[in-house]
């Protein structure tokens, strides 16, 4: 099949891949904008008037490190669980244009691109679900 | 301080970061964690969590804008990003085991490169490389719209621009940034990539760069809610408002203005790593 193919016609296809992952990105950016400004309203009216003090590190509780508890916290109407749930959506945004790109890539039939695509699609995976005592 | 009043000098500061970063193209994350850390005390992973998750809110806000304009290679970006997804893997394990002080020095010189390298003169481009056997079996050579008409281009030096790029994303895992010096380094310096080319393409390495060093500083608590929530809408408003002045902006004065920052930054940022305060 690829040899039929023109190098106009594969230009064009890239072309096209890469509208509708432009599109996903900022999508998917917007998306989180609003989560996380809808949190940080619920956070900011709740908590506003606390002390901040970002000077020691103590690190998260578990609730806002996994997925799981992310959703939970988000489920009980907790300002820094929504907002945690935006974060989230924001990180998973890149993700699911690499994952998309394994579908483009196959529908040009480029199986070498299909690999390494599906190499970075595993690595990050990894990373959000591998790396923690996650989920 | 309470958290309204801190939410609101944060969100601020980082629209200004995210303003003047786009307006200059030297990116808002550089100057985001030292913001942080040397004028709000935050802790320096806490700021680091903050910045990595508002550098791939920037970077997908800006992609949209590029994709339209026909330069990126989704061929080079994604064969580059098994270099730069390893590495920020790496480096955000690596963020771990090292000292807050170390971050802190390397953070520092960092940024004085990267200021040394925005007031350095681009080497003209090297036009009409002979194709290089590696890259064409990669299928990475391509073409351009330029004012001359379509512009063909061969990529050379594969093996060290993937070597450079594990550096890129080492250093994103670690720091929290971008490091979109490091990554013109390996495309222009080493691979030959046009510059118009390899720009859009690192914009669109770096989110999913970002994204994954960002997946283990969240399942590992150094993302809090609080203090990313302003960082991040902050720096994509200020960079979606810059990317809109962009054109009618004079920014030669800005850009000496914004390095200058920079090194002061660059040099406060060793100084405290070495006396220990950060």
């Amino acid at each position: 099949m690829i040899e039929t193919r023109t190098a106009t016609d594969r230009g064009w296809t890239d072309q096209r891949i890469e509208n509708i992952l432009g599109n996903l990105l900022r999508t998917g950016v917007l998306t989180s904008a609003c989560v996380v400004l809808f949190g940080a309203f619920i956070y900011l009216i709740r908590h506003g008037r606390q002390p901040a003090d970002y000077r020691v590190f103590r690190g998260e509780p578990s609730e806002l490190r996994s997925l799981s508890g992310i959703v939970h916290s988000t489920f009980e109407f907790h300002g820094r669980g929504i907002i945690q749930l935006g974060l989230l959506l924001l990180i998973a945004t890149p993700v699911a244009r690499v994952a998309f790109a394994i579908w483009g890539f196959a529908e040009e039939h480029d199986r070498m691109y299909v690999i390494f695509t599906a190499i970075v699609l595993v690595i990050l995976l990894f990373s959000l679900l591998g790396s923690g005592s996650a989920f | 301080m309470n958290i309204f009043e801190f939410t609101i000098l944060v969100a601020a500061g980082s629209f200004v970061a995210g303003l003047l970063g786009s307006l200059t193209g030297l990116g808002g994350g550089v100057v985001l964690v030292p913001l942080l850390t040397l004028f709000f005390k935050v802790d320096i992973r806490y700021a680091i969590g903050a910045s990595l998750v508002s550098v791939i809110a920037t970077s997908s806000g800006a992609a949209a804008a590029y994709v339209k304009e026909g330069f990126s290679n989704i061929r080079i970006g994604m064969f580059l990003e098994i270099a730069t997804t390893l590495g920020a893997l790496f480096g955000a394990f690596l963020a771990a085991v090292v000292s807050t002080r170390a971050i802190a020095i390397i953070f520092g010189v960092m940024l004085l490169y990267s200021a040394y390298l925005s007031r350095k003169p681009r080497s003209p481009e090297e036009r009409n490389l002979p194709p290089d056997p590696l890259a064409t079996e990669l299928r990475m050579n391509g073409s351009f719209p330029s004012e001359e008409g379509i512009r063909n281009y061969n990529v050379q030096k594969v093996p060290a621009g993937f070597g450079l790029m594990f550096g890129a994303g080492a250093l994103s895992g670690l720091l929290g940034i971008g490091s979109g010096a490091v990554k013109v380094l390996a495309m222009d310096q080493a691979m030959k990539i046009p510059f118009k080319v390899s720009t859009t393409t690192s914009n669109f390495m770096i989110g999913v760069t970002a994204a994954a060093s960002a997946g283990v500083y969240l399942n590992r608590g150094y993302v809090d809610p609080g203090l990313a929530m302003p960082v991040m809408l902050g720096v994509l408003a200020g960079s979606l408002l810059g990317v809109r002045i962009l054109m009618k902006a004079e920014t030669k004065v800005l850009r000496l203005v914004f390095s200058l920052v920079i090194v002061v930054l660059g040099l406060q940022m060793v100084y405290k790593g070495l006396i220990g305060r950060i």
